[in-house]
């Protein structure tokens, strides 16, 4: 079982704030997961090669020409604030 | 002698100058106005599909190969996670164990002559984030950032070195010359202004002889190769005094002030090399075609470097001669057309030296200029044939650059020809008459002046006299040898 604080820590990353139930819900579904991992790390897979995609499909490539986009208007419709044709934000330096 | 050695590598992030950005259609552009290049793939709406702009990996492919990277068989993209508005996603996509290009070397000369052979880790491709402005009051009342998104998406090769490097001076001859390369390759700008290309490096020290490694700070982000250089022996310094007070340096990043000369140290944001790597489930991997790699390896220019090397040991030109004229592709293309023409030093010379400082003048290059690289074999061969003196040769180019015409055509129509002994000859008896003085000097052996002869003889012929023929002339008639 892994401990609260890793739970914390990998809940800090991902910018979740959770109550202590949440917590523990993470606590044990987390484990769970790596208990799974742990399973598999036990088999032998020498020269199994890692999957690193579900499908067996390579080289999926596009031309390097430009295709139209979104007008600015539409590309900032949605934004939560708009700065002179920008995207307004906290400041962050 | 400092207790201490430094021990550098340094980061390059380059943007490639492909028509769209690495993963959507959107056109690249900079200087246009803000967020007129996006789309809902380089917005990070959500359902959207990556694909792999081909181009990128083709330039990829061309710097990995001039690197003499490893190519891998077989590469896969990453997300590496943080949270930063520039980056819309929430995650770069970016490559992580498997990159395109594995290890590789780079040599460059410096000024010395002794050569520099700095280890790559790798090269991998990744996307560019947005480009964030901190506003600071532009709005009454309030205070943010503003994001725009044009940048971000465009394909950029992130070249990593080994810990090979020991000067701030090494860094900035190391990237100078891997900047002139990318440059032959035409894979990228590289506007260190612009930002098409930049670099970061991490700088350690360590005791002499130890082969530890101490602990590293990051020197981020410097517009030029002469303030990183200037950053990077500042940044040397300082750890030099912390540890020579017994301190201990701290692994953070760090800002060169170029103006004060000053290191400050820029907050360590916790926990922010937590990236959290995983495959890239959007995107499938990329296996380039052996036949592929092979025909970009065959279609490689001559690079800077080994181009240098040859113009020094086969065409016998100087080291400096090979510096200045590899500056550019285009320069390196005007020089081989004369050189395969005519004496390839004398070429080397005449555009080096007086083409160009003739053109300082219109603001030209060599290539744009009306003076074509024959003409310019033309004129050394006109030269080397006694038809025209230097003096005469440089008003030859003079109107070269003026009218576009061939030099022979130029010594004609402005009377430029070398005169003939005879007639010089009856200008040095008058030369000689009216100098006495100048006469005996040469009569004591004082060969010195014959360089005052010469002089007179070419004010006198408007610079029409072979300088060998009047001092031959001279020595005939003073001397009677």
């Amino acid at each position: 079982m892994i401990d609260e604080s890793t739970v914390n820590h990998v809940a800090r990353l991902a910018r979740l704030r959770l109550t202590p139930d949440e917590q523990q819900v993470m606590r044990e579904e987390l484990s769970g997961i790596l208990e799974h991992i742990d399973a598999i790390r036990a088999m032998d897979l020498d020269g199994v090669e890692p999957t690193t995609h579900v499908i067996a499909v390579e080289n999926v490539l596009r031309p390097d020409v430009p295709r139209p986009g979104l007008s600015r208007d539409d590309a900032l419709r949605e934004a939560a604030d708009v700065v002179d044709g920008s995207f307004g934000v906290p400041r962050m330096d | 002698m400092s207790a201490y050695e430094p021990v550098i590598g340094v980061e390059i992030h380059v943007q490639l100058s492909t028509r769209t950005k690495m993963f959507c259609g959107c056109e690249l552009s900079f200087g246009d106005p803000p967020n007129t290049h996006t789309c809902p793939v380089c917005l990070a709406h959500p359902g959207v599909l990556p694909v792999v702009n081909e181009e990128a990996i083709r330039r990829a492919l061309v710097i990995g190969l001039a690197l003499g990277c490893e190519i891998a068989p077989r590469s896969i993209f990453h997300r590496k996670n943080y949270f930063y508005p520039d980056l819309p996603k929430a995650y770069q996509v970016s490559q992580f164990d498997i990159p395109i290009c594995g290890r590789g070397e780079f040599t460059a000369i410096r000024e010395d002559g002794s050569e520099l052979t700095v280890g790559i880790t790798r090269a991998h491709l990744e996307e560019d984030a947005a480009k964030l402005t901190h506003e600071g009051g532009r709005r009454a009342g309030a205070e943010g950032s503003v994001v725009d998104f044009n940048r971000g998406g465009t394909p950029l090769v992130e070249i990593v070195t080994e810990p090979d490097l020991r000067s701030g001076s090494d860094v900035a001859t190391f990237l100078r010359q891997l900047r002139q390369t990318l440059l032959f390759l035409g894979v990228s700008d590289c506007s260190m202004e612009e930002g098409s290309m930049r670099a970061d490096a991490n700088v350690s020290i360590r005791p002499v002889g130890s082969h530890e490694l101490g602990t590293k700070t990051e020197l981020k982000n410097m517009n030029s190769f002469r303030f990183l250089e200037r950053g990077i022996e500042a940044e040397i310094a300082r750890q030099e005094r912390i540890l020579s007070e017994g301190g201990r340096i701290s692994q953070e990043t760090v800002h060169y002030e170029p103006e004060t000369g000053h290191i400050t140290s820029l907050r360590s944001k916790e926990e922010s090399h937590d990236y959290r790597y995983f495959p890239e489930p959007d995107l499938v991997p990329v296996v380039p075609d052996p036949a592929w790699v092979e025909s970009l390896r065959a279609e490689q220019p001559e690079l800077p470097v080994p181009l240098r090397r040859r113009m020094v040991a086969e065409m016998g030109l100087s080291a400096e001669d090979a510096e200045v004229l590899t500056e550019s592709p285009e320069l390196v293309e005007y020089f081989m057309q004369a050189a395969a023409l005519a004496d390839p030093k004398a070429c080397a010379n005449w555009i080096r030296g007086e083409l160009r400082a003739q053109l300082r003048e219109t603001g030209e290059e060599p290539w744009q200029s009306k003076v074509t690289p024959a003409h310019v074999a033309a004129l050394v061969d006109l030269l080397a044939a006694g038809t025209v003196s230097v003096p005469a040769a440089k008003e030859v180019l003079a109107g070269m650059i003026q009218t576009g015409d061939q030099p022979a055509a130029v010594v004609e129509s402005k009377g430029l020809a070398a005169m003939d002994d005879g007639d010089l000859a009856a200008i040095i008896a008058e030369l000689v008459a009216a100098n006495p003085d100048q006469a005996q000097q040469l009569r004591d052996g004082k060969d010195k002046v014959l360089g005052f002869f010469v002089g007179q003889a070419m004010k006198q012929t408007g610079g029409r006299a072979n300088p060998q023929s009047v001092q031959k002339l001279v020595r005939e008639a003073v001397l009677g040898e």
